[in-house]
């Protein structure tokens, strides 16, 4: 299956490529890992007039600890950071990196691109907005950094303008006594999950502090779970305070049928990952080493 | 694009399997097109087409990719490997034998990509255990062996490939 034709340009800025698609007009996309955008082009779902590359650019693809935050730079490969051991300091991460379809695709995928395309069923957005998230945009009037949750405002959406693009992404690592996990349930590897969950704690003396829940997959965008967390929050974590949290997940959950399964089948699946991503979460807290990831049927 | 433009057309270098192959070719031409059609490379198989399968697996600059999804102009300067390029003076590759001797394969079909996805897995970790076989293989599809042969090869491979370099 071929692409319609395109006309391609290599930036070899990050600066360049913005002038590039500001010049191009509205016709012109940016490629970035191509993991998505190159499916959607062979579909002809997507039939851009001219495509600016990114993967060329120097300096895009790092991993840095600085101030008490990680940051990515956009085109660095979901891979790279499955494999790196700084990220690993945010469990959430690795949980996420290393689970996202299949080896081929996470060593060209990237961080920026699976934000930047705000699939509903994306797993970086989902995972990453239990955190402090914060996204560095380029523009043709310079950067711009927007919250994770300012970022993606709809399906497909994100507040981007067309020539703006994601620079870095920048994650603070939670406090001592904070834990997260994510948790995708996929049928098979190369395939977008059917839910998934991620979860943050504050545990202290046992009793949880402050709560954050997402659920992935099951509406236009990533949903936060309000009524789960609030549920949460003042409480020992025992098995019935879990069971409230994650009934009240599955109410906040609006899921449609389709492919992956039906609407019904995907809300009884996020009470099941919510539940288990709070015990790993818990654990995580406590300062345990859980292995956790993405679930395959 | 009105279709009154002529396409354009990009020189391109891609060194494969050691070999450089320079060619003009249009933007839209997928990585395995560009093997297949424009160097006479058919070992790379197209399956799905659809960035499921994995048939299409090369390496490049040492890690697997799905050539049905990068464009050949994305592998302008990079150093692919093929399933052409395991082999070695006459010699079957380490991983090319262990699938012959345990009836790794049958139809035949996905395993040029199954066996680079291996070459990837290999070179980062000669004992992989079942559960790291299988992950790194997730994006192979085999619609014959039912993998439980393959896992066998890839152990095979990684025990005959201890101590020697995964390169050669």
């Amino acid at each position: 299956m071929y692409p319609r034709p395109f006309f391609y340009h290599r930036a070899s800025s990050l600066q360049e490529a913005v002038t590039m698609l500001s010049q191009l007009g509205t016709d012109a996309k940016f490629l970035a890992g191509g993991q998505s955008l190159i499916p959607l082009l062979k579909l002809r779902f997507a039939n851009p007039k001219h495509l600016v590359d990114l993967s060329f650019i120097k300096n895009t693809s790092f991993i840095a600890e600085n101030q008490n935050a990680i940051r990515f730079g956009a085109m660095t490969r979901h891979a790279e950071i499955e494999h790196s051991a700084l990220a690993q300091k945010i469990p959430v991460l690795h949980d996420c990196a290393a689970g996202i379809a299949d080896v081929q695709i996470r060593n060209r995928g990237t961080i920026g691109g699976s934000l930047a395309e705000a699939d509903p069923s994306g797993d970086w957005a989902n995972a990453l907005i239990t955190l402090d998230t914060t996204v560095h945009c380029l523009g043709k009037n310079g950067e711009r950094s927007l919250p994770l949750k300012d970022f993606v405002t709809d399906a497909y959406t994100t507040a981007l303008a067309h020539d703006e693009l994601v620079k870095e992404i920048e994650v603070k690592i939670p406090p001592h006594g904070s834990g997260g996990a994510y948790i995708a349930f996929k049928r098979s590897a190369p395939v977008y999950p059917s839910a998934s969950v991620a979860v943050q704690l504050t545990v202290q003396d046992s009793v949880c502090k402050e709560a954050a829940i997402a659920l992935g997959c099951v509406g236009l965008t990533s949903i936060r779970a309000g009524e789960a967390e609030a549920s949460l929050r003042g409480k020992s974590l025992n098995e019935k305070v879990i069971e409230t949290a994650s009934e009240a997940a599955r109410a906040a959950a609006d899921p449609q049928s389709d492919m992956r399964g039906s609407a019904d089948y995907k809300r009884q699946l996020v009470v099941a990952l919510v539940k288990r991503a709070i015990q790993i979460a818990m654990r995580r807290a406590r300062g345990e080493r859980v292995e956790g990831s993405h679930l395959y049927a | 694009m009105p279709e009154n433009i002529a396409p354009q057309k990009l020189d391109v270098t891609i060194r494969i399997n050691g070999k450089t192959y320079a060619r003009k070719i249009e933007p839209r031409t997928l990585l395995v097109e560009f093997l297949r059609e424009a160097c006479d490379l058919t070992g790379t198989h197209v399956g799905c087409d659809t960035t499921y399968c994995g048939a299409c697996t090369v390496l490049m600059n040492n890690l697997a990719v799905k050539s049905c999804t990068v464009f050949a102009v994305q592998a302008d300067g990079a150093d692919i490997i093929t399933v052409e390029g395991l082999e070695k003076n006459g010699k079957l590759h380490p991983i090319q034998k262990a699938f012959g001797d345990s009836y790794g394969l049958q139809c035949g079909y996905c395993t040029p990509g199954l066996m680079l996805a291996t070459h990837q897995l290999l070179a980062e970790n000669p004992e992989p255990d079942e559960k790291q076989i299988r992950k790194a293989i997730a994006g192979n599809t085999c619609r014959c062996t039912g993998y439980v042969n393959v896992f066998k090869a890839i152990e095979l491979a990684g025990r005959n490939m201890k101590g020697a370099s995964v390169g050669d």
